[in-house]
């Protein structure tokens, strides 16, 4: 079967790869470009471990197909801290204890971030719909919704960094 | 080792604060190497065949098709892990040979039948399509109440129930019979005012660890080689893995990754000797991932049971008899754990007379694995229940009940032993003195109580701590860390050496760089691993303490070790200033070499950890549908080392329950194949389910622990499912006795309990 050739920018960066025509995204990221932040907990679009942002969007990189990131943008956890400073998403995870183990972290970091691009302000209820995709299972959620919460005050400036 | 004598005096400087966990950053940024996320050179990719069937005799295997596809490298099948010696005297090694790769029949739908080593994963997906497996289809039982039944389809020819004198020699079922228990349960029943008996049901739950299983194995031509895995612990996946594979236990050396979750179920292996024994005969290295679906069908989940309780108690509260018979089973081979469910079931309380019977039963699926407290959850559900319903038929309110029955330091278990210091009454008072006691509740609304007890393990456990030149400390422990113990470590040794957190750095040792441990288990971690790191930089201490004599020209005894520097001790000593780790680590080369302490153990004195949960649910009368309003924990954590990750355990041990409790379990159809191998209808507790989960820590020291540290991490399971039944039961006024309360369930149990009154 002969590949498929891909002109996309990954984190700002354009980026070419050959994948086959079935292969995922997130098998490409992860195999071919050697990118592991996403982690793949299902590969069926219920776990959210995978999730990465597409054109602005957050999206499962298991259901989306490599050759479809053609022409378009990008976005993984391993672009989100600018150097070695941190977002504040991920300060405030850290500071929060709002991981155990980690593999869910990536996810829910880049959909955080979505979130937090359209809704500065978000409630309890709405940070609880929208990482419903995402799920944990070491934590209970209590302390990731409250790092949302407190990195999202520090983004609109009401509080000092964490 | 005992506690310091003075705990409660001493003032911490490290343990007991905020830092943040050394593993961290990585694991926010996608740096951290998780089970998959290893590459090697020549890499091929794995694929296991797994049966269709829920139990079927194997008649033949052809593989040649698949072989001879381009791209297949090697396949193996039962007839690669012979009868080696060393499986064959070891009944539990046996099954495991027999669950990782089925033999003469499968025994449940997943089961490993052959697998593919191929140079991409969609060849091997390829090739498992031209594996030609001729079965003959057995008849099947998944229900461990029709598993006892004498009719009941056979596993295996070999089994016999252990445990009981009179036992019939001839195949069966039912692997074992335990019974504990004091006093005569019937004259304590005649002496009770109110006896009640319930027979209760709980599906079988999957841990739900994200991360699935993963490994990759890379084996030499000379028959040694290297694996890296997500395993909770790799000494266990190294002495299986070798034995299985016949290699010495020297030739194979395991590297655990960073591990996605586990909860218990990567207490075993799956994949690790299959991925062994395909980069052996391939010569190549081998990577297998599981995917959601072969880890729902083919890893463990906990078992599913079968609880009668009846209990009996005075007009003043006092429980007079306790009895139960707990049925568990545990999947296609022995091993349920119905023993601790017997032993926990009623560990919370002193009941005068008790009898409890357990019942461990194979059936047509997956083997179960440990579940966080396993056997523990499903007993305190059913007698939490009685324990309630006690409570109200005599007009006591339910926490004073418990309080009245309540285990104390000193009293006896029900399982045995004397109680140490426990915290059980202090986790009581906590929950009575809380807010959320007092509210009001509004309709369709209840609100439950449960308490929940476990052991806590200690276990053999290894750590050597070296100093670094620079004076920082490089600490090599061997459980792997599932939920920031690598903090806590730092912390203890820097508390001991009096040197800042952030001059700590622990690693999670590799098979080969030091001492066995036992697996991450039994909530065991910060206890033991932590007693061994504050018992190695104690005895690094020491070390220090000696070079520092050395120097200054003074017998050994005359110094000793205060704020991270050695001192002179007492004014005999002689004058001299306080010598710095620091300079100390400087000087190792001359003054004998480098500066090291280790220790090793096989720690006992784990404390029992206790909790109390309080919990206001919802019903919608229309749906079935029940929401959680509030949740507290409170729980004793003996020391809290690092109390936002206690926190944590607790939150999310209460959750995984809360998740039993509605909605997660093993769904099969009438040709005994699972249903809902998937997170779309395997439905664990997702964010917008919950509301935020309150905790109260509760620290009665343990007196087995130099700071009196007692393991946290399964006790938060043990008490949610009854909690949640309770406050169900409240609001709807009838009392749930299958879980999970699923909406079909609880609209039955509404419907059942309107007619009568309907009726009257
Ligand atoms: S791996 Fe993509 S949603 Fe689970
Ligand atoms: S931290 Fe382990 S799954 Fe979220």
């Amino acid at each position: 079967m002969s590949q498929v050739h891909v002109t996309t920018k990954i984190n700002g960066d354009s980026t070419e790869y050959l994948c086959d025509a079935d292969e995922t995204l997130l098998d490409v990221l992860r195999d071919r470009l050697q990118m592991t932040g996403s982690k793949e907990g299902c590969g069926t679009g219920d776990c959210g471990a995978c999730t990465i942002i597409l054109d602005g969007r957050p999206v499962c990189s298991c259901l989306v197909l490599g050759a479809e990131a053609e022409g378009r943008s990008v976005e993984t956890i391993e672009g989100m801290a600018n150097g070695e400073e941190l977002h504040p998403l991920q300060r405030h995870f850290l500071n929060g204890a709002a991981l155990q183990c980690g593999i869910c972290t990536p996810g829910i970091l880049v959909a955080a971030k979505a979130l937090l691009a359209q809704n500065a302000n978000p409630s309890e209820t709405e940070i609880r719909y929208w990482l419903a995709g995402n799920l944990c299972r070491c934590t209970g959620y209590d302390k990731i919704i409250r790092a949302v919460q407190s990195a999202a005050a520090e983004m609109r400036g009401e509080t000092h960094a964490a | 080792m005992p506690l310091d004598r003075d705990p409660a005096d001493r003032t911490y400087k490290v343990v007991g604060h905020r830092h943040n966990r050394p593993d961290g950053i990585d694991k926010v940024t996608g740096r951290a190497k998780f089970g998959a996320d290893l590459a090697a050179p020549g890499l091929l990719h794995g694929r296991i065949l797994r049966s269709p069937h829920a139990h079927a005799r194997i008649k033949s295997i052809d593989t040649s098709k698949a072989l001879a596809l381009e791209g297949v490298k090697a396949i193996v099948t039962a007839a690669d892990f012979p009868d080696h010696p060393q499986v064959l005297e070891d009944g539990e090694l046996t099954n495991i040979r027999y669950n990782v790769m089925a033999r003469e029949k499968a025994l449940y739908d997943g089961h490993a039948v052959a697998a593919v080593a191929a140079s991409n994963p969609r060849i091997a997906a390829k090739a498992l399509k031209l594996i030609e497996v001729d079965y003959e289809v057995l008849p099947h039982v998944v229900d461990v109440e029709l598993a006892m039944k004498d009719d009941a389809p056979i596993l295996h020819d070999h089994i016999r129930t252990e445990g009981m004198e009179d036992a019939p020699d001839c195949p069966t079922n039912v692997a074992e019979r335990i019974e504990l228990g004091y006093g005569d349960v019937e004259a304590g029943f005649a002496e009770a005012d109110v006896v009640i008996e319930r027979q209760f049901r709980t599906g079988a739950a999957h841990q739900g660890y994200i991360e699935p299983h993963a490994c990759l194995a890379n084996i030499s031509g000379d028959g040694s080689g290297d694996l890296w895995c997500c395993t909770q612990g790799q000494f266990m996946v190294r002495d299986v893995c070798a034995q299985l594979n016949g290699m010495d236990v020297s030739k194979l050396r395991v590297t655990p990754s960073e591990i996605g979750g586990g909860f218990g179920g990567k207490t075993t292996v799956f994949i690790e000797p299959v991925a062994v024994a395909l980069s052996r005969k391939a010569g190549k290295p081998v990577k297998i991932v599981m995917n959601r679906g072969e880890v729902f069908r083919a890893t463990g989940p906990t078992a599913s049971s079968a609880i009668w309780v009846k209990m009996g108690c005075k007009r003043d509260g006092t429980i007079t008899a306790a009895q139960a018979e707990l049925k568990y089973q545990g999947g296609a081979f022995p091993g349920s754990p119905v023993s601790m469910g017997a032993m926990t079931a009623f560990a919370c309380y002193q009941p005068k007379t008790l009898k409890a019977i357990g019942w461990d039963v194979v059936t047509n699926r997956p083997k179960q694995a440990a579940y966080r407290a396993p056997g523990a959850p499903m007993a305190a559900f059913a007698v939490e229940s009685i324990v309630e319903e006690l409570a109200h038929t005599i007009g006591m309110d339910p926490v004073d009940f418990r309080l009245k029955n309540a285990a104390t330091s000193g009293s006896k278990s029900a399982y045995g032993p004397t109680y140490s210091d426990i915290g059980l009454v202090e986790t009581l008072e906590a929950v009575k003195a809380h807010p959320n006691y007092a509210i009001k509740l509004g309709p369709n609304q209840g609100r439950g109580v449960a308490s929940g007890f476990w052991f806590n393990f200690g276990g053999q456990t290894a750590v050597t701590l070296n100093l670094n030149i620079d004076g920082t400390v490089a600490l090599s422990v061997g459980t792997p860390d599932i939920g920031g113990s690598r903090a806590s470590m730092c912390a203890m040794a820097a508390e001991e050496l009096g040197i800042p957190y952030h001059h700590v750095q622990t690693i999670i040792a590799d098979t080969g760089s030091l001492g066995f441990n036992d697996v991450t288990d039994g909530s065991r971690v910060t206890f033991a691993s932590g007693l061994a790191t504050i018992e190695a930089a104690r005895n690094a201490a020491k070390v220090l303490c000696e070079r520092a004599a050395k120097i200054w020209g003074i017998p050994a005894d005359a110094v000793t070790w205060e704020n991270g520097c050695a001192v002179p001790a007492g004014p005999n000593a002689g004058e001299f200033p306080p010598m710095t780790i620091k300079e100390l680590a400087k000087k190792a080369g001359e003054t004998g070499g480098p500066i090291a302490g280790h220790f090793e153990v096989s720690a006992d004195g784990a404390g029992p950890s206790f909790a109390t949960h309080l919990v206001d649910a919802e019903v919608d009368r229309e749906t079935g549908r029940i929401t959680i309003l509030r949740y507290l924990i409170v729980q004793d954590a003996g020391k809290a080392v690092s109390p936002a990750y206690v926190e944590g355990q607790m939150q999310g041990g209460a959750v995984q329950g809360i998740g039993w409790a509605l909605n997660e379990e093993y769904i099969y159809n009438d040709k005994g194949v699972m249903e809902n191998p998937g997170f779309l209808d395997y439905r664990v507790p997702v964010a917008s389910d919950l509301p935020m989960i309150d905790t109260q820590i509760v620290e009665v020291p343990n007196p087995g622990h130099p700071y009196g540290v007692r393991g946290v991490g399964e006790t938060s399971i043990v008490p949610p499912l009854g909690a949640v039944a309770n406050a169900v039961a409240a609001a709807v006024g009838a009392r749930p006795e299958e879980l999970p309360m699923s909406p079909p369930r609880l609209l039955k149990l509404m419907k059942e309990q309107a007619q009568p009154l309907a009726a009257e």
